[in-house]
């Protein structure tokens, strides 16, 4: 059978960023479970992932899929000094917020406010944009993350500063740059393989 | 090879061993080495899969060249070339840089409350002489690399359906999307550090 465009079954699109749960609907077919190898199987990297059809389609191409979720865990879990989780889900969430994907932009909001405890900062954050002023700490993280993600880039020494001034030290810098360069990873794919859906409808 | 190959981020920025970046990329090792491995899998794979080695570099190139980044640019230009692109290719890849030029993000959002920050900004099409040399496989890639560098949330089915219409698989789609993404992370991880090595 020739390869085909999924048609999403009837679903609730959400219109606003929120934190609320999310589903994400395939347009390309993943692959069947009970077609997956023990090479599409281990790229999971989690076993639980494999119910995700967001995953059994990127494990179509398992070595780039296995490192590209090696990258994403150690730039956001690594406990290694540097930028706290919390901030971490912050430059995620702004990237995402910046680019426009809905579906990322909830899973780390909700991450954010969780190890944050700063659920109106980061719902202002959803609500009204990169631009929302949520203190000088968080602004600069934003501002930062924001600045990498325009294309071409416009991220500049002044945004190092900024940062420091803030109390960043250059790990934690190092962290907010892998942190947003990785969310411009992830929304490319998440935008450009499938939609979001409202959980349940 | 893994143990001794060059890291292609610490060759882009310039980090020498024992330099206080080379430190402070050592603090999140496993991030240093999967990036790599990403590339690794993307551009030298170990089965050619879907996608010809040109083809991947060829993108590479044009993502590279859209980012306006000149020494990740003539990075992956060199690597096309060495892929045994022909002059021909490597002009049509230059005219195609010049003419899909932009700045992004921009696009559409669902309607609704947030259509009042849709951004306008043009979609991209090759021009005829350019696609005359890409051909139509590359042609289309060219075409759907624009969209995910400049404009990726108004990306819609559409956009896959021409690509399996011109002649790429499910499978070659995951890894045209995956060169693409995994380039929009290491050109700003290259670009984001080098600012920061450039400022003691």
């Amino acid at each position: 059978m020739p390869d085909t465009v999924l048609v999403p079954p009837d679903h609730t699109a959400p219109v606003t960023f929120t934190r609320a749960q999310l589903e994400w609907l395939p347009w390309l077919e993943p692959l069947a479970i009970e077609a997956m190898t023990d090479r599409h199987l281990a790229s999971l990297v989690d076993a639980a992932r494999v119910k995700s059809p967001y995953f059994r389609l990127l494990a179509r191409d398992p070595d780039a899929l296995e490192a590209r979720t090696r990258t994403d865990k150690d730039i956001f879990y690594n406990p290694d000094a540097g930028l706290p989780r919390a901030e971490r889900e912050l430059a995620a969430a702004a990237t995402s917020r910046f680019n426009g994907c809905l579906y990322c932009a909830s899973v780390h909001a909700r991450f954010a406010a969780t190890y944050s405890k700063r659920e109106a900062d980061v719902q202002r954050l959803l609500d009204d944009g990169v631009t929302a002023d949520l203190g000088e700490r968080w602004n600069a993280i934003v501002a930062a993350s924001v600045a990498l993600t325009a294309t071409p880039m416009a991220f500049g020494p002044e945004h190092v500063d900024r940062l420091r001034r803030a109390g960043l030290d250059d790990l934690a810098i190092a962290d907010v740059i892998q942190a947003a360069a990785f969310f411009n990873w992830a929304n490319r794919l998440m935008l450009s393989l499938g939609e979001p859906a409202a959980a349940g409808a | 090879m893994t143990g001794t190959e060059t890291d292609v981020i610490d060759v882009l920025i310039g980090i020498a061993p024992g330099s206080p970046l080379d430190a402070i990329r050592a603090r999140r090792p496993e991030a240093r080495t999967h990036a790599q491995a990403t590339y690794r899998a993307l551009f030298a794979p170990q089965v050619p899969g879907d996608v010809t080695a040109q083809e991947r570099f060829a993108v590479g190139a044009f993502v590279a060249g859209l980012h306006s980044d000149a020494a990740i640019a003539a990075f992956y230009a060199a690597g096309l070339a060495a892929a045994g692109a022909s002059g021909a290719l490597r002009e049509a890849l230059d005219a195609a840089i010049a003419e899909a030029g932009a700045h992004g993000p921009y696009g559409r959002y669902p309607a609704g409350p947030l259509s009042r920050e849709d951004v306008s900004g043009p979609a991209y099409r090759a021009g005829a002489e350019t696609r005359r040399v890409l051909g139509r496989h590359l042609a289309a890639a060219f075409e759907h690399v624009h969209l995910l560098v400049f404009h990726p949330r108004d990306a819609l089915p559409g956009a896959l359906q021409a690509l399996l219409d011109a002649g790429w698989s499910t499978t070659g789609i995951v890894t045209l999307s995956q060169i693409v993404a995994f380039l929009s992370f290491q050109i700003r991880v290259v670009a984001g550090l080098r600012t920061l090595a450039g400022r003691p």
